[in-house]
């Protein structure tokens, strides 16, 4: 059964890098949106036609989200096979 | 300009038929008719396991909304939309690699197959049929409703005929194609959201004038239109955070996403699936509401939220193209309605009939039923959608908050933690869906408790804890569900440890 613990310490490494991620995720959008976003209107900057708040939280948010996704996926993703048959980890 | 559109959907439909049809000569071919039914052979790659996976994360968000509330509230309301993005990385990091290794190794096709070798225990599998049968047909109804609702606004027919079209076409593909052809569709209904929305979002800027000015329209008519807080100011901040569950991680507990998460073929499929599922979930969501909120200069006044997508692609694209558009809602209802169908249907056949009342039965029985079975549901869903009972809307408003306290916990910690047993997978899904519907209805009848006289005095019972809990009556009815059967799960299995040693 060695083999399969091993498999499953990839993947309990994989689920923190998703929980890892999603508390970033969420300070991010959360920080960004009501740090800028909570003054009146009339004191807003735009950036690229929206409002700062919006552009840094929902647009540069979004686009950092998936660069960090490619990043974690080809850095620390380990593929390993599925089936029981051929369990092997070399 | 209707026959354009008519033409265009048509095209679109034919289009889906044909997927069907296609998928069919695998599920005629395959030497594991379940596995191939109700889960594609665990063939699925990785572009078409992220399409497949946000089209039915796609369906949480028709349930908030989407552009029709987003053209009321203003830019609040896509930051909110914008917690989907978790979705897209979150659900198959989570579930990840150890789901799809237990579900190979305990042969499981559904989630109940996996609670079931999980948990070993028959009450465990039995109230979770029952709460996907029972949630899931009702959500499953209502998608049609608004299917229909929506060919009927387009093509001006009556509701009934609209109603007959749309079921005529999801079944057909589902009954004949099970999973594979529902995640195929899937693929060309997401890549149809994707393009869709996208094109329509800058023929709406086009439209309005360039961004700056459409911004200078809606702070002239409200200023808060741009803000976080939506259009009254009353989005608060905890409000639209809560939305990261209920829309956001979630989606990890609702069957339709788990039986995904163990349907591909291999982790390079997921690992392309985490990438293309994040750029797609994200840009699709953030494209569909921001059409809603720039639409609102361009088009003044509309009344129903759901007219706002329509309208505004009939406004500002030439016809041809704005009839290719208008598929993109359609097929975002027609990809959760046919995942929908496929699930309640391999609950019945796979997990009652198969487990409990027949586990002998043929291979040849057991496809007549499961195709009987998908048929016979999906007519009486068409029955029932004709006119929708009271009961219906009602549970299907409970369908998704309720599924995810019911099977979050159940299945996360069934994955990560040993020792989470029966007792405490059975006590989290009773206290998951039970709290959910106490604290919606609850907060629906607060503070006036005008109700029944025997609810009003249980509810007043309650009051003085539902005042001490933080932000209860601002967050979504969903996040305190989620905790408590957080903590069910938890003190039931530690409760009783002994008593599964043995």
């Amino acid at each position: 059964m060695k083999k399969t613990d091993l498999r499953f310490k990839v993947a309990n490494r994989e689920a923190l890098i998703g929980v890892g991620l999603a508390i970033f995720n969420f300070v991010w959008w959360f920080g960004l949106a009501y740090g800028l976003g909570d003054r009146t209107p009339e004191d807003y900057t735009y950036i690229m036609g929206l409002p700062s708040w919006f552009f840094y939280s929902c647009i540069l948010g979004f686009l950092i989200m998936v660069v960090l996704v490619i990043v974690a996926v080809k850095f620390w993703f380990t593929e390993v096979p599925l089936d029981d048959e051929g369990g092997n980890l070399e | 300009m209707n026959l354009t559109i008519i033409i265009s959907l048509v095209v679109f439909l034919i289009t889906i038929f044909m997927v069907g049809l296609w998928a069919s000569r695998y599920v005629r071919s395959s030497n594991s008719f379940l596995q191939e039914y109700f889960l594609g052979g665990r063939q699925l790659g990785g572009f078409i396991l992220a399409m497949t996976m946000t089209a039915t994360y796609g369906s949480a968000s028709s349930f908030i909304g989407g552009p029709g509330v987003a053209y009321t509230q203003g830019l609040g309301w896509v930051l909110l939309a914008m917690s989907q993005v978790v979705t897209g990385y979150f659900v198959l990091m989570v579930l990840g690699k150890k789901f799809a290794i237990m579900a190979r190794r305990y042969n499981a096709i559904t989630l109940i197959d996996f609670l079931k070798e999980r948990y070993q225990s028959k009450w465990v599998v039995l109230s979770a049929a029952f709460s996907i049968v029972i949630f899931l047909f009702s959500a499953m109804a209502a998608q049609w409703v608004g299917g229909a609702r929506l060919i009927e606004s387009l093509v001006k027919i009556e509701y009934e005929s609209a109603l007959f079209i749309f079921a005529l076409s999801v079944l057909l593909y589902v009954i004949i194609g099970g999973f594979r052809a529902v995640a195929l569709t899937d693929a060309v209904q997401g890549t149809i959201m994707f393009f869709g929305t996208f094109i329509l979002l800058v023929a709406t800027i086009i439209a309005g004038g360039g961004i700056d000015q459409i911004m200078t329209d809606l702070v002239n008519e409200n200023p808060n239109l741009v803000t976080p807080y939506g259009a009254e100011g009353n989005l608060s901040a905890t409000y639209v955070s809560s939305f990261w569950i209920l829309v956001g991680v979630g989606v990890v507990g609702l069957p339709q996403v788990t039986v995904r998460a163990m349907s591909y073929k291999s982790s390079k499929s997921m690992h392309r699936a985490l990438i293309v599922g994040t750029i797609v979930v994200g840009f699709i969501m953030l494209n569909m509401h921001l059409i809603g909120v720039f639409a609102r200069p361009i088009l003044p006044g509309i009344e129903v939220g759901d007219k706002v997508m329509p309208l505004i692609a009939q406004e500002v694209l030439p016809p041809w193209l704005a009839g290719l558009v208008l598929a993109a809602p359609m097929a975002a209802i027609m990809s959760t309605v046919d995942s929908l169908l496929l699930l309640v249907s391999s609950a019945v056949v796979k997990d009652v009939y198969l487990n409990y009342i027949k586990p002998s039965a043929s291979e040849k029985k057991v496809k007549r039923l499961s195709i009987g079975i998908t048929a016979f549901l999906g007519i009486s869903v068409f029955l029932l959608a004709l006119q929708p009972p009271d009961l219906l809307i009602w549970l299907n408003l409970f369908a998704f908050g309720g599924l995810e306290a019911a099977f979050i916990w159940p299945v996360v910690l069934g994955l990560y933690w040993s020792k989470g047993n029966k007792y405490g997978a059975l006590a989290s899904m009773l206290v998951g869906i039970g709290s959910y519907i106490f604290i919606d209805q609850y907060s629906k009848a607060y503070p006036k408790f005008d109700v029944h006289p025997v609810l009003t005095e249980i509810y007043q019972w309650f009051e003085p804890i539902m005042n001490i809990l933080p932000g209860m009556m601002e967050v979504h009815t969903v996040v305190y569900p989620v905790l408590l059967s957080l903590l069910a799960f938890v003190i039931g299995s530690l409760l009783t440890k002994n008593k599964t040693l043995q």
